[in-house]
């Protein structure tokens, strides 16, 4: 299962750096999207995934699952909505002001 | 959307209904269950998309008349508050109690304060969600 | 019980909130603003007080003791850096209710300025790995906030820089405490810090270690400083004086908790790597301040100077250096908070922004001109003020632990600062004026008294030094001896 997983994240932080280092804007914020993702996926598997029941009263009779790095997840989903989500504004205010959403010619206004 | 948008509005209405309902029950299973407030105010909150979606903005700011900043404000006040009761009975900030009332109808219940935590979450999603929304797609 | 250590990061929060009710009407905005801050500048000063009586304090969320439960940990060190921050931010932000224009009220400013502060004081105090990073969360979400606010297509292309920089910083936070949690398998700064210890610092411990150090030192703005000048020229006077004066500090801050604490153990990363950077850092920042004319990016150089001369404490790893650093900490937040609103002030009065096209400016703003030589004093470390009790201190832990060449180095470095602040001093203060009197624009009293007060802070520090001594050397203390904080926090639970 950990073994999996891992080279799943591998995967999706190769996807994440390959948008990353576009020169798209939407790609970019695409990229830290899947980059955030792939953190997560290592989170829950650093924290023994897998292993252990859900950790619910009533739902199973113990041992059960690690709970901690799914709070953890949960709260790092969050973070990463809110940051996406102003990425997005951020992105859609960009490309109004400076009509394009081409990193090179943004990074051209700033030297002007 | 001009078009033939007859069955998506028509279907809208009924199921906005059932993705409201069904967000309650969410941030009410919380408790001991999958679910909670932030859950149950995404599931929320999409109903309320789905709507400005439908219709238009002016539209729906007719029949639900908020600012979208303020309801998300006021949920992460009752949330910090929530925790701050806890102080001052002299327990460590966000301590949470429960108890157990017999009440009319639903018989013995529990009750949490957690609960009251968990509404300002859902009062802050949704309004942080509808005022991303709202401010993305302004002037498209 | 102590719940007060809530109340810095809980009150910024709600006044934040309360922020977003009173839009309509600017001067609410400002009087709740103004109460709040007061309020917490006292709040902290009673907090420092209580530590210096009752040892290190701490306050378990919810009930939960440590190691299960979220945890705020007061000890000298955090509270000595919230009671500086209180009073920093809250003259910067004094000083924006006349700088700042009526638009940017209008788009909440306010609030995301004490959101901001709220998420510095967080940082200081938690005593988990993982709400620190909720805490840096907060705060840079704010900072993301303030940088664009009032768009400008500059702004906006420097913030997608700012904002895309941080996010990978904060993926490599995320990436670090997966693999903490994974090798030691808790996150409680103080149970890391057993665990480690009794494991030893291996391999992985070390990578891990590694992994932490360049997180921080992106935030830090330590060797990785590349996107720096930029986000922090562009913002106006204020927001940029806020940034100057918390953030890279927070990021320095989290570098000495996580390597006093927990990763003291291995000599190569603590010695070589981390003085290596300091020294890389100090120099590049030197060459920067010299080589620019834009006086926003002299003043953005001179950030990470000081930011690779608190760390050469640290590299240095003994006590009289830790006291030094904690000086210097407290020292760069004020005096970089004045240099920033100094320098917004000049670009606002002038319109321009390169020495080459100022002058003569002590004949207007008489003043200005005075602080800003004042800061130049106070930056390059001149005894009475508050920059040479630090970088003595510093020197002295060097001399006892014979890094001579790391010495060297940072008070060296004291002289570029010099040279580069009287390059700004001589060039857009002294000669003949730009500005004709009639075309003069007023500068009101009122603006130049938070600088002002500022500007007394450095002085009182430095020769109020004796005063501050006892609180500081229980911060070093601390570092130098991490089972002081170990106890205060497990010392009830290892039962």
């Amino acid at each position: 299962m950990e073994f999996h997983m891992i080279i799943l994240v591998g995967i999706l932080v190769t996807v994440a750096v390959y948008l990353l280092l576009s020169r798209n804007m939407i790609r970019i914020i695409l990229g830290t999207a899947v980059l955030s993702h792939a953190v997560h996926l290592l989170l829950i598997t650093m924290g023994g995934a897998g292993e252990g029941g859900v950790p619910l009263l009533r739902e199973s009779d113990g041992p059960y699952a690690d709970a901690l790095p799914q709070a953890l997840i949960l709260t790092a989903i969050v973070i990463s909505f809110a940051t996406t989500a102003f990425l997005l504004v951020l992105a859609y205010r960009t490309y109004e002001e400076s009509g394009s959403d081409n990193m090179n010619t943004i990074r051209r206004i700033d030297r002007e | 959307m001009k078009e033939n948008d007859v069955i998506l509005r028509t279907v809208t209405r009924a199921v906005v209904f059932i993705i409201l309902t069904f967000g309650v029950e969410l941030f009410l299973s919380g408790h001991h269950n999958p679910g909670g407030g932030f859950v149950g105010g995404l599931v929320l909150s999409s109903a309320l998309v789905l709507l400005y979606v439908v219709f238009d903005i002016e539209t729906v700011h007719q029949g639900v008349p908020f600012d979208f900043r303020k309801i998300a404000a006021f949920g992460a006040v009752i949330s910090l508050l929530s925790g701050t009761g806890a102080a001052v009975l002299g327990k460590p900030f966000l301590t949470q109690g429960f108890g157990y009332f017999d009440l009319p109808i639903f018989g013995l219940t529990e009750l949490a304060t957690v609960t009251i935590f968990e509404a300002g979450v859902a009062l802050t999603v949704i309004g942080t969600v509808v005022t991303i929304i709202l401010s993305i797609s302004k002037d498209v | 019980m102590n719940n007060i250590l809530v109340l810095p990061m809980l009150l910024p929060l709600l006044t934040g909130f309360v922020l977003f009710f009173l839009r309509p009407s600017v001067k609410a905005q400002k009087i709740v603003s103004l109460l709040s801050l007061l309020a917490l500048v006292a709040i902290a000063g009673r907090i420092l007080y209580r530590i210096s009586d009752e040892g290190i304090l701490r306050l378990d969320f919810g009930g939960w003791a440590p190691p299960f439960g979220i945890l705020f940990v007061g000890d000298s060190f955090s509270a000595l850096l919230v009671l500086t921050a209180s009073v920093v931010s809250a003259l910067i932000i004094a000083y924006s209710f006349t700088a700042t224009e009526r638009r940017m009220e209008n788009m909440f400013f306010y609030p995301f300025a004490f959101f901001l502060v709220a998420g510095v004081n967080g940082s200081f105090l938690t005593g988990d790995m993982f709400n620190l990073f909720v805490c840096f969360e907060v705060m840079l979400l704010a900072s993301y906030v303030l940088i664009t606010l009032g768009g400008g297509k500059v702004r906006l292309a420097e913030s997608m820089k700012y904002v895309a920089i941080n996010v990978v910083a904060s993926w490599f936070f995320l990436v670090a405490l997966a693999f903490l949690y994974g090798t030691v398998g808790t996150l409680n700064m103080a149970h890391v810090s057993v665990r480690v210890a009794e494991a030893g610092q291996g391999p992985l411990l070390s990578a891990v270690a590694v992994v932490f150090l360049i997180v921080f030192a992106l935030k830090a703005g330590l060797f990785l400083y590349f996107w720096l000048p930029g986000s922090y020229s562009s913002p106006p006077g204020p927001i940029a004086a806020l940034f100057a004066a918390l953030l890279t500090k927070v990021g320095v801050y989290a570098m000495f908790r996580t390597f006093t604490l927990m990763f003291y153990h291995d000599d190569f990363i603590m010695g070589t790597i981390i003085g290596t950077m300091a020294v890389v850092t100090i120099i590049a920042g030197c060459l920067g301040a010299v080589a620019y004319t834009d006086i926003r990016q002299i003043a953005s150089y001179n950030v990470i100077i000081a930011v690779g001369f608190m760390v050469l404490g640290l590299a240095v790893f003994n006590e009289e250096a830790f006291k030094g650093s904690v000086f210097y900490l407290i020292h760069d937040m004020v005096i970089k908070g004045i240099l920033f609103l100094i320098v917004g002030a000049m670009v606002y009065l002038t319109g321009k922004t390169k020495i080459t096209e100022m002058s003569g400016l002590i004949r207007n703003y008489p003043v200005l001109g005075w602080l800003l030589f004042l800061t130049t004093l106070g930056l390059a470390g001149i005894p009475p003020l508050s920059g040479f009790i630090g970088k003595m201190y510093v020197g002295l832990g060097a001399v006892e632990g014979g890094n001579y060449f790391l010495l060297f180095i940072g008070f060296a470095s004291s002289l570029i600062v010099l040279y580069s602040m009287l390059r700004i001093f001589m060039n857009c203060f002294w000669g003949e004026t730009i500005i004709n009197r009639e075309d003069q624009r007023l500068y009101p009293a009122r603006r130049l008294i938070p600088i002002a007060i500022l500007g007394v802070l450095t002085i009182g520090i430095g020769v109020g030094a004796q005063a501050l001594e006892p609180f500081v050397s229980d911060a070093a203390r601390v570092m130098a001896n991490p089972d002081l904080y170990i106890d205060a926090v497990l010392g009830e639970v290892e039962s």
